[in-house]
């Protein structure tokens, strides 16, 4: 069967997807978007966590032709979901509007690489402000778990910037990593949350 | 396989009725893991995320009529006042990705006995809403579970919604594993006191062939209650009185030993869980004499 629906703000297709199919599947060996991993396959390590309009789930656990018509961002989106975030909530007017088509085609999704600056007040444009903060904080051992990770820990500052110790715990409670003991991950979070706070409060998008 | 993808209720139930073997997909969380691991092929998927209604509820004067794809996240911010059980139990439930998509209809539909919501749905008192193209009946929760991941359900019926008795006073759940994230209980307790019938009720999970209720625990502490005047005057439980209960609890199990705990550790474990939550439960009833939300 054919599926349509929204990658990273593109409209996408796949064509002669089985009904029984992932979203997962379809996302990696479809799209060539193999930035969300594929590990358990039954919703225990949430290396495979992408966005389904706005809600964090395990894609392995989306049959592909539930998310026709939906919205789906990646990991590769998430610098760009990011930014637009930020533009929406007025810090950078104007700023990526008008340049060409919204969101991500896949062949740049494809093509997206961390280029940290080792800064944050580098290109914005590059890494999301999670991403930038995972490199600082040396939260990033063997990476197999990071894209989970990243967007699991990106939407739940989206909806509660400043979370407290048990609050980033639960919200990553989904999310295994074999390698760090996770003390990294959460100071990168709490390096995350403690580097929008500058900015205005309220600026938390609205949860769908 | 064929996906089906229906737009409206009644298009689902006619698409059920045309094909019996459907395999309802909603959250996805129990049958894309089966999927997933070629554990089952089913002939039609049945897709119910378009069915909007069954992500909404509507809270009556007695009752809760949850949808049955109200994913678990919902319950537990939206709904924490009037089903305070059912609550704590979704909050038990695996991630937050999980509890993102994953509903009550679903853990009725596979009607595991390690279900998180049952003994929650148990010990409240509720109804299973199923409906085909022949009608729609409302099925007792106590009538719904029929086996090991068995239920009532004729075969061209779908779950649309759960009736939930609005709590009249505390309600607690307990649950054991080896954490607090991504755990199938090894057993679970549910507890509700309903001081407006002046009963208790309680659920059992995952330490016997399908959720069950601890009867005779709970007829002996309604008589207890009743007959010490405790309604009345909040005192405090006598402790033999709570071990009491325990034991009777303990004594509605019929567990096995597998590869999460003993049988003999379950029932134990359920023993003690249902002091705890009659603890909670009644400190709860005391301090306020009205329902209370759940603490996490």
């Amino acid at each position: 069967m054919r599926v349509t629906f929204t990658v990273n703000g593109r409209r996408q297709e796949a064509d002669d997807v089985w009904e029984g199919e992932s979203l997962l599947y379809v996302l990696r060996e479809r799209m060539g978007l193999p930035g969300s991993k594929n590990a358990c396959e039954q919703g225990e390590c949430g290396s495979c966590t992408v966005r389904l309009d706005g809600v964090p789930v395990c894609s392995c656990l989306v049959a592909a032709g539930q998310a026709e018509g939906r919205e789906v961002v990646t990991v590769e989106g998430l610098a760009d979901h990011a930014r637009r975030r930020g533009d929406r909530s007025g810090h950078t007017p104007g700023a990526g509007a008008g340049s060409g088509p919204a969101g991500l085609s896949l062949q740049d999704a494809r093509g997206w690489t961390a280029r940290g600056t080792g800064s944050r007040t580098g290109d914005a444009a590059a890494l999301a402000p999670i991403q930038q903060a995972f490199i600082d904080a040396g939260a990033v051992q063997c990476g197999f778990c990071t894209p989970g990770l990243l967007v699991a820990a990106d939407e739940m500052l989206e909806r509660n910037p400043s979370p407290s110790d048990e609050d980033i715990r639960e919200a990553l409670s989904g999310n295994l990593c074999r390698c760090t003991g996770y003390e990294k991950i959460l100071d990168a979070v709490r390096l995350a949350a403690a580097r929008q706070e500058p900015r205005e409060p309220q600026s938390g998008g609205a949860r769908p | 396989m064929d996906f089906l993808r229906p737009a409206t209720w009644e298009e689902a139930l006619a698409a059920k009725a045309e094909h019996p073997s459907a395999v309802p997909i909603a959250g996805g969380t129990d049958i894309m893991v089966e999927i997933n691991f070629d554990h089952r092929r089913p002939e039609y998927l049945l897709d119910l995320n378009r069915v909007e209604p069954l992500t909404e509820w509507e809270v009556g004067a007695d009752t809760v009529r949850l949808g049955a794809s109200v994913p678990y996240s919902r319950i537990m911010e939206r709904l924490r006042t009037e089903l305070p059980g059912l609550a704590l139990a979704s909050h038990t439930v695996a991630s937050p990705q999980i509890r993102n998509r994953g509903g009550v209809g679903g853990n009725l539909g596979t009607a595991s006995p390690a279900g998180d919501a049952h003994p929650a749905l148990l010990a409240a008192g509720a109804e299973v809403e199923a409906e085909s193209v022949r009608g729609s009946r409302r099925i007792p929760i106590d009538a719904f579970y029929t086996g090991v991941k068995r239920n009532a359900l004729a075969p061209d019926e779908l779950i649309r919604a759960v009736h939930i008795k609005k709590a009249t006073g505390p309600q607690q759940y307990s649950k054991v594993g080896t954490r607090n994230a991504m755990v199938i209980a090894v057993c679970a307790f549910g507890l509700a006191l309903h001081p407006d019938t002046r009963t208790v009720r309680t659920g059992i999970g995952s330490a016997a062939p399908t959720p069950v209720r601890a009867g005779d625990a709970e007829l002996f502490l309604g008589a207890a209650l009743e007959e010490g005047g405790f309604w009345e005057s909040g005192r405090a439980l006598p402790p033999a009185l709570a071990r009491q209960f325990a034991q009777l609890a303990a004594g509605a199990c019929n567990p096995i030993d597998d590869v999460r705990g003993t049988a003999r550790y379950r029932r134990h474990a359920v023993g003690v869980m249902a002091r705890r939550t009659l603890g909670w439960a009644w400190e709860q009833y005391r301090a306020t004499g009205r329902p209370l939300e759940g603490a996490a």
